[in-house]
């Protein structure tokens, strides 16, 4: 089957088989096409081309809706629960128990009580979802599919936000439904917990199956291979800079239940990278910086001067900039343009002097268009671009005026192979032109392939800043994680989507 | 200028036809061009309706008709320019109408029964306008109180103050010569349609050439993305309710002018006509979506509508049916446009 998004194919003849009984692991890179795949068959979009048969019934479902009545479900990775509403009514959303006209509070405490029990979770049915802790609420998502006794069921990165102990159950829960006759799909980034359920692993590259084996202890090299196609290689580091102009200085900078006693300098031309697990305290220390929120203890200084920044206002008037972690919901007007959205922070200065007219706009838009690969018609709402696209938009914004920091949250996530590369070179780009740059990353190998030194958090607290020698994967997880035992696929953040 | 290669290779595995090249922009014609297919369902619908009322009342296209239909839309017509800005940043302005019938009021009292100079009494009628936009905007801009509710709160106090100045009397009695402001005409078009057409054009350029005017698309597409743009999101979205309050003032005025009274009831029935405007005129309740030519057309459309009916005799009840199915059809129509265009 195929799908494409705004000229941009995200799955080409994909052809899969699940048999009842057994798991298939689907196994791919961010982006490969692993969540478009799952949407097609759950229901959730459409396929462009391409048919599925279920128990050998032609299956084309038009809605999730649809696709569960047929016995199939998804089992999102991203959470989606009502919080006001009690654990109970969340597993029966949209299909209450009722009797003589009422909902049938009995019947269905008792029952998500037992839909609870089958995931291992003991928890009061009652008790609404807000406060709830994110592994809870994943249990509870994964209760209200199996409530309703699916054939197939789609693992969509279950285990993202949940602990070793938490997989666990899960993974024995999905042995047991598996033994029931269920046929299972389990999609993970953690590649060790797919080869221990699964007896067959498809691999998905950039939308298309490259590899598939018929048995699931397939050695983790030969799955990694398959996964990335090629060797990683680093050519996007930039060139070691002269230490002599430190650009921005954090001195002690704070902020209370976020992170505290961080400090570092960062030269002109330098790409200073910010490791640590989810939780931290990277994002946060990041837009304090861009003054997104405010700090409450410690300075910043920008070349030797305090700079005072209570508003992102300030940060950017000062020359720092970030590009944020969240694309969609803080980065880019989605409804709009790319050219609108490029030129939106800039017209404030611009219009100082002079009118903001379209051939200004023009202009700007044309240069960012060739400088950074924009793809796509400019006139078109970002809304409607690739991952990929969108993010270079989101550069070209705060690089079109050349400023002093950049700032990075994630700047790859969620975008494909080729894009991925052509965002380092531009950030390479940048420190080689004299800007210095953080990079906040929870891929491990993009910290260390771009930055010369890498700063580890952990905890929110400021562990250690490492030198680019003696940056190395053991050396950053060591630091990031407190104790002892070390699970490295644990820093793989895998929460993005793939359109 | 880029080369028309780059589309190629992004649509790859697409069925989208590669266009031309991006990168350069249409020309001065094409813009127009394109700027009317933007305002497709509204203006295709007005002139269908203008040219149905030609057929079906012998009345309609003649001149005084006309001039009586931008002199009877101009009062809806500058308070929905305040009204669609408020919605442009994802607000709403329930006290527009209320907010009219208490500057009149407080006008005509300031002069007949405090006895202060016409003209003062105007200008300070514009300022209580501003004022209470100043309310409105801090508190749902600072106060987190949404606008729906802060506006329903100002609506209901401004309705109430208007009553209480004179406990429900008409005040009447002004200079002649500022009630034949409203009759007057200027190159055939009344003064206030004259009014109407300055600010629309002067907000429309706002809106296109200066930065806050531009930065209310910004703040109406996802406020976090402005504010992390370094854009001033709560001043401009108090100045917006500013604009709306003054303007429901300026509105006030002219129902002075033309009333030749000032009456607490004048506003009734004008809300709903404002956010229809507005509505049909393509902007978004959901902010960030509209424009000022838009907003007018669908002005003229609710000027026209309101005329033909009553030229057809039409039961002045069964108006606000039409109405209702207009906006309606507008607004689906819009919809299906924007599919097509996507």
């Amino acid at each position: 089957m195929v799908k494409s998004y705004a000229g941009v194919t995200v799955l080409k003849s994909v052809s899969v088989t699940v048999p009842a009984g057994e798991v298939v692991g689907l196994i791919g890179e961010n982006g490969a096409g692993k969540s478009t795949l799952s949407s097609i068959i759950a229901g959730v979009v459409r396929p462009d081309s391409g048919t599925m048969t279920l128990d050998g019934e032609p299956y084309a479902p038009h809605s999730p809706h649809n696709a569960l009545d047929r016995g199939v479900a998804l089992i999102h990775q991203e959470i989606r629960m009502v919080p006001q509403l009690s654990v109970a009514e969340n597993i029966f959303l949209g299909r209450l128990p009722t009797r003589g006209g009422r909902v049938d509070s009995r019947t269905m405490f008792a029952e998500a009580e037992a839909a609870l029990g089958m995931v291992g979770i003991h928890l009061d049915p009652r008790r609404k979802i807000a406060g709830l802790s994110m592994a809870a609420q994943q249990g509870i998502e994964i209760a209200k599919a199996l409530a309703r006794k699916p054939k197939y069921v789609i693992f969509d990165e279950p285990s993202a936000s949940l602990t070793e102990h938490e997989t666990d159950v899960v993974l024995h829960r999905i042995e047991a439904i598996r033994k029931q006759g269920a046929g299972v799909i389990y999609i993970s980034h953690r590649l060790e917990e797919v080869r221990s359920i699964a007896q067959e692993i498809v691999c998905l590259r950039d939308g298309q199956l490259v590899q598939s084996w018929t048995r699931g202890d397939v050695p983790v090299d030969q799955l990694m291979a398959a996964m990335v196609g090629r060797d990683f290689e680093f050519e996007h580091q930039a060139p070691e800079p002269a230490r002599e102009h430190v650009v921005l200085e954090a001195r002690n900078l704070g902020r209370r239940g976020a992170f505290e006693g961080v400090s570092f300098r960062v030269a002109a031309g330098e790409i200073l990278g910010i490791a640590g697990l989810v939780g931290a305290g990277r994002t946060e220390m990041v837009r304090t910086i861009a003054g997104a929120d405010r700090a409450d203890q410690g300075e910043i200084l920008l070349e030797g001067q305090l700079l005072r920044i209570r508003r992102p206002k300030d940060a950017i008037d000062a020359g720092i900039v970030m590009v944020p972690e969240d694309r969609k919901g803080q980065g880019l007007n989605l409804g709009r343009n790319s050219e609108e959205n490029i030129v939106s922070p800039w017209e404030r200065i611009l219009g100082r002097t002079k009118l903001i007219t379209p051939g200004m706009l023009g202009r700007i838009a044309a240069k960012s268009r060739a400088e950074f690969d924009i793809r796509g018609r400019m006139d078109l709402p970002v809304v409607r671009f690739s991952g990929g696209n969108q993010q270079k938009v989101l550069l070209a914004k705060w690089l079109v005026q050349t400023p002093k920091v950049l700032i990075l949250d994630e700047p790859t996530r969620g975008v494909d192979v080729g894009a991925k590369m052509a965002i380092y070179e531009i950030v390479r780009k940048a420190a080689e032109s004299g800007v210095a740059v953080l990079v906040v990353s929870s891929e491990l190998e993009e910290v260390l392939g771009l930055s010369h030194r890498v700063l580890v958090m952990s905890g929110g607290r400021m562990r250690k800043i490492l030198a680019r020698d003696d940056a190395d994967s053991h050396a950053v997880m060591e630091l990031a994680v407190p104790t002892a035992a070390i699970d490295e696929t644990n820093i793989d953040e895998s929460n993005e989507d793939e359109t | 200028m880029t080369s028309v290669n780059n589309e190629r290779t992004t649509s790859v595995g697409s069925d989208e036809p590669a266009t031309g090249p991006g990168g350069s922009r249409p020309g001065l014609a094409g813009r127009l061009v394109n700027r009317l297919k933007q305002l497709g369902g509204p203006i295709a619908g007005l002139i269908i309706m203008i040219i149905a009322l030609s057929f079906l009342s012998p009345f309609f296209l003649t001149v005084t008709n006309l001039t009586n239909i931008i002199a009877q839309i101009a009062d809806i017509g500058i308070m929905a320019a305040g009204a669609f800005l408020v919605i442009l940043v994802g607000g709403i302005d329930l006290s527009v109408a209320a907010v009219m019938a208490l500057t009149m009021m407080f006008t005509a009292w300031l002069n007949k029964t405090a006895g202060i100079p016409f003209v003062a009494a105007l200008v300070v009628g514009l300022l209580l306008g501003a004022l209470i936009g100043v309310i409105n905007g801090v508190l749902s801009a600072y106060g987190r109180v949404q606008p729906f509710v802060a506006t329903l709160a100002t609506m209901s106090a401004a309705a109430g103050m208007a009553l209480f100045i004179t406990n429900g009397n008409t005040i009447n009695g002004f200079p002649t010569w500022f009630g034949d402001l409203t009759v007057a005409t200027l190159v055939g078009i009344p003064l206030q349609g004259l009014v109407l057409i300055v600010i629309y054009l002067a907000i429309a350029f706002w809106l296109r050439f200066r930065p806050w005017g531009r930065s209310l698309y910004a703040i109406g597409g996802n406020e976090e993305v402005a504010r992390l743009s370094g854009l001033p999101v709560k001043p401009l979205k108090t100045l917006v309710y500013v604009i709306a309050g003054a303007l429901a003032a300026v509105a006030g005025w002219i129902n002075i002018s033309v009333l030749d009274s000032a009456q607490p009831t004048a506003g009734s029935g004008y809300l709903l006509n404002v956010i229809a405007v507005v509505v049909i005129g393509g902007a978004s309740l959901s902010g960030g979506v509209g424009s000022m030519g838009g907003t007018f057309v669908g002005l003229l459309i609710i000027g026209v509508l309101n005329n033909g009916l009553s030229l057809l005799h039409v039961n002045p009840n069964l108006q606000s049916v039409v109405i209702g199915a207009v906006i309606l059809a507008a607004v689906l129509s819009d919809r299906a446009g924007a599919k097509l265009r996507a």
